[in-house]
């Protein structure tokens, strides 16, 4: 593929994404509530153009440093895959993909942070890089059984992987009774 | 392929028309809207016998089916929209038809009353009581005839049995239980029964960050009664039998056709998605409806469908617009005629396409006011996908995609069709001679 038109999938992905973004946030003021099957096409476009977004953001920054927490905060966005073994493969019409500016993802993915939106998982903290809570607010702990220790969760790692999405999830999310 | 006759419009005061269905005889039609309203439509037939029969639909009985309600501990509304009607079979002087909104299933009773009591003993006419000292003798009251008025009671509520929203309900063959399916699940009920019902399909997973499917549609096969079939967003039906075990969780039979690796976008996900699936009335055929294509499946083959027939190719190429404005959630049904030789499925810009499967044609009409001199016959219409547009064609970019047809049905046996656009229902019949 040639250097225009792979920028031109890069770009017809980030708007993709925000127009999926924008509409996932105007299903909630639908009436008759989030309707489970168009949020789920609307996470698995989101997916697919998120993929193509990285694939091409990936290749870009082979030489460079990996962009630090931003890439845990982008998977949030769609809560299906934190538990996901293996992400679907990128489209494979993606390609490397020439420089994107720095400012432009973490725009994107603290824009998809903060509309924090899945059917399937409302949680109401917004997990930006300083992910403790605010010092006004009463902590919220679990009560520990005799014999169990408290595992602190690394700031940041809204991305559990397998081992420790457990511990993570109990400290920072709130699953609703769905 | 038969002239289709222009024969009648109606328009629903301003709401949405939300469903259409035809009873067994086809001599009633009912369609359900956005206000929760049912409205149903009689079949006043003109002569029969003689060839040039026309028969008029004229409307039977209105009234209110679902309201708007709340779900308090979810603060969240539920719509009266009447996603579903579906018709029982006749058992004795009245109708019933099953209406369904996104939580709530109702079954309605629409009866006729012609005569009334007259001459009571005890009260005058207009219901005052008479003083019992005037009374001298004694008499049987008698009917006697008056007005004609239909009547519709609910006779049942089924309620509380769908965390997700209802998309569909299908009576069984047996008359006596029915289906209805959410996003998730699938129940079924017993008709005399509304405190009770049984899960019979269920695919939440336990973790709902792996969720990939949900249930699009469901339908009971229309003569065996343990047959079943539901489709999901990933374009694929499964078929159950109730015999084989209480949950059917696992299919009998899985009817995929492997994708088009050509087609690939990123709109695969959504325009695979089913969002119809109809039984032939043989009952060995299957159809389903998917964003551009009406496929016909045989149910003795799995891997690929029997028939494709697309509905609007010329789209594809405009997916994200569609994306973007909405459309690609658009959910179509599609209806087989009487015979099980002619597939119907709505489109654009108050388009509608017929399939005709033993002659291999089809064809586009329109359901608009400008067709709408009665007797008239329907011309053909032609979308010019690109390059040089002929005359009496449509570019594809000067269609209207606020104007579409999702909802269609096709009379059980005469070559009689109801369209619904936004807010009018039109009815076509066929024109003989």
């Amino acid at each position: 593929m040639s250097f225009a038109t792979a920028m031109e999938v890069n770009v017809e992905a980030r708007r993709i994404l925000a127009v999926s973004i924008s509409k996932l946030y105007a299903s909630r003021s639908q009436r008759g509530g989030l309707r489970l099957h168009r949020s789920l096409l609307l996470s698995m476009v989101m997916r697919s153009a998120r993929d193509i977004y990285h694939s091409s953001r990936e290749s870009e920054l082979a030489s460079g440093e990996q962009p630090a927490a931003e890439e845990p905060m982008d998977t949030n966005c769609d809560p299906k895959e934190k538990a996901r073994l293996a992400p679907e493969p990128a489209d494979s019409s993606a390609d490397m993909a020439p420089e994107v500016p720095d400012k432009d993802e973490s725009d994107c993915d603290v824009a998809e942070d903060k509309e924090n939106h899945s059917p399937t998982k409302q949680s109401r903290k917004r997990r930006g890089k300083a992910s403790a809570a605010p010092d006004f607010l009463p902590s919220k702990r679990a009560r520990l059984e005799p014999g169990e220790e408290r595992y602190a969760a690394p700031p940041g790692s809204c991305r559990a992987g397998l081992g420790d999405s457990l511990s993570a999830l109990s400290l920072n999310q709130v699953i609703p009774a769905f | 392929m038969f002239n289709i006759v222009f024969l009648l419009r109606w328009t629903t005061k301003a709401d949405i028309i939300s469903t259409v269905e035809f009873n067994h005889t086809g001599e009633l039609l009912a369609t359900g809207d956005k206000g929760g309203r049912v409205v149903i439509f009689q079949q006043e037939i003109e002569n029969k016998s003689l060839p040039q029969f026309r028969s008029e639909y004229n409307v039977y009985s209105t009234f209110q089916s679902h309201e708007p309600e709340f779900d308090y501990l979810k603060s969240l509304e539920i719509e009266e929209k009447i996603n579903k009607i579906r018709w029982l079979p006749q058992k004795n002087a009245a109708q019933f038809l099953l209406s369904t909104n996104d939580k709530t299933i109702k079954l309605w009773k629409i009866s006729e009353r012609d005569k009334r009591p007259d001459g009571y003993n005890l009260k005058e006419d207009d219901g005052r009581c008479k003083d019992p000292n005037s009374i001298t003798s004694l008499r049987v009251p008698v009917l006697i005839p008056m007005d004609l008025m239909v009547e519709a009671s609910p006779r049942r509520v089924f309620a509380n049995a769908h965390t997700y929203h209802i998309n569909s309900v299908s009576v069984n063959s047996d008359h006596e239980t029915y289906l209805s399916a959410d996003d998730l699940r699938i129940n079924l009920w017993h008709l005399e029964i509304t405190d009770r019902s049984f899960n019979i399909v269920d695919i939440k997973p336990a973790n709902m960050e792996e969720l990939t499917e949900v249930i699009t549609a469901a339908e009971f096969h229309p003569h065996q009664c343990n047959t079943f079939v539901y489709s999901s967003s990933k374009g694929i039906i499964r078929l159950c039998d109730m015999r084989e075990s209480a949950l059917c969780d696992r299919h009998t039979k899985l009817f995929e056709e492997p994708e088009d690796p050509s087609n690939r976008s990123f709109f695969s996900e959504i325009i695979s998605s089913i969002s119809d699936v109809k039984f032939s009335h043989s009952g060995r055929y299957m159809m389903t409806r998917d964003y551009l294509s009406v496929k016909i499946w045989d149910l003795n083959m799995e891997n690929r469908p029997v028939e494709t027939y697309q509905v609007h190719e010329y789209l594809r190429s405009k997916l994200c617009s569609l994306y973007e404005n909405d459309c690609i959630f658009d959910k179509f049904e599609c209806c087989w005629n009487g015979n099980d030789s002619v597939v119907m499925t709505g489109s654009y810009n108050n388009f509608f396409r017929m399939f005709d499967r033993s002659q291999r044609r089809d064809v586009m009409l329109e359901a608009s006011r400008e067709n709408s001199k009665p007797m008239q016959v329907l011309k053909p219409r032609k979308v010019c996908a690109g390059g040089k547009r002929k005359k009496d064609e449509i570019s594809v970019d000067s269609l209207d995609f606020n104007k579409k047809i999702l909802h269609t049905a096709w009379h059980p046996q005469d070559n009689i069709i109801a369209v619904a656009t936004t807010n009018n229902l039109y009815i076509f019949q066929d024109k003989i001679n």
